[in-house]
């Protein structure tokens, strides 16, 4: 790729990031309540896009090359994380 | 007012801050030990802001120019953005001229604290929720350039440092289970989206958010029908 169209490519990831963020705030601006349903997703979309980008990161490991390194990485995070936190 | 908000918001994004170092200085690392200029990284940590999505960007700009695809693909990666936006649609009511830099901030990390925190009562809330956004990039746009300069200066190669992001998810999913009251909702994310990959591959995300969102309806008539009950 040339130089311009690196820039181009940049500019258009995060011309659709933007998107991303700002589309729920155009389709429901402020003083129009948002439907029933979309007050109850705000409550558990947050736990369930965790698990999505969970997921998201671990499709690409090829579990027959370093997928055991990826495995007992993942479990010493676990590990790690729990005595962290009984620790304090 | 604003320093008492910024006073606030600072400890809560230390740990993020942590988190950003290693997966910032990664991300700056990895560009510029491919060759890229360490402007790359900087400017793509202050104006995309999307962890996860630069990532899948560095790949892109070494493959060949497809601004559609790259479109898509983004929109795809970054679909999330929909449910936290969904998520702060309430919170973000009120914020004025912030609100701007609020939205464009959202990563998921700023996503996780200004969704469950609440500031102390003397301090305001727009305010904290702008300094915690602001925080939170200073921190990430700092690391990519330590990255980047470093990844300039120091020849080693960089295999599996992206492995820093699937830890810092991973830490996410443990914090947000072990602080919910109940846990379906991360057990359904977690199941479509696993569903999703073995059925789509690459292409699992918006698959995964209609089976997601489609997945809450029940709960989601239930929840109805037990506030018409205690009214």
């Amino acid at each position: 790729m040339t130089f311009n169209e690196q820039l181009i490519t940049i500019v258009v990831v995060a011309a659709a990031t933007m998107l991303t963020r700002f589309l729920p705030f155009i389709l429901f601006p402020e003083g129009r309540r948002p439907p029933l349903f979309i007050q109850y997703l705000s409550g558990v979309l947050p736990a369930a896009s965790i698990s999505l980008l969970v997921v998201y990161c671990l499709k690409d490991v090829h579990f027959e090359e370093s997928g055991m390194a990826s495995i007992v990485a993942i479990v010493l995070i676990v590990v790690v994380h729990k005595w962290k936190k009984t620790c304090y | 007012m604003k320093t008492n908000a910024f006073k606030a918001a600072f400890p809560y994004t230390i740990p993020i801050a942590a988190g950003f170092f290693v997966l910032g200085i990664s991300y700056g690392f990895m560009m510029t030990s491919r060759g890229f200029s360490c402007l790359f990284p900087i400017f793509m940590a202050m104006f995309i802001f999307a962890g996860s999505m630069e990532f899948v960007a560095a790949n892109l700009l070494l493959a060949s120019f497809d601004p559609a695809g790259t479109f898509f693909l983004t929109v795809m990666v970054n679909a999330r953005h929909l449910f936290y936006g969904l998520s702060m649609l309430e919170k973000y009511k009120g914020t004025g001229w912030k609100k701007s830099y609020l939205i464009f901030a959202l990563c998921d990390e700023t996503f996780s604290i200004n969704c469950s925190v609440e500031p102390p009562a003397d301090v305001d809330r727009g305010w904290f929720m702008f300094f915690v956004s602001l925080l939170n990039q200073c921190w990430w746009v700092g690391s990519a350039a330590v990255g980047a300069l470093l990844g300039q200066w120091i020849p080693l190669d960089a295999t599996g440092v992206e492995f820093s992001m699937t830890a810092l998810f991973v830490v996410m999913f443990l914090d947000q289970w072990e602080t919910a009251r109940e846990h379906r909702p991360a057990l359904i994310g977690l199941g479509c989206s696993v569903a999703c990959v073995l059925a789509f591959q690459a292409n699992f995300i918006i698959p995964a958010m209609v089976l997601i969102i489609a997945s809450f309806v029940p709960g989601y008539l239930k929840w109805k029908e037990s506030r018409h009950d205690v009214q």
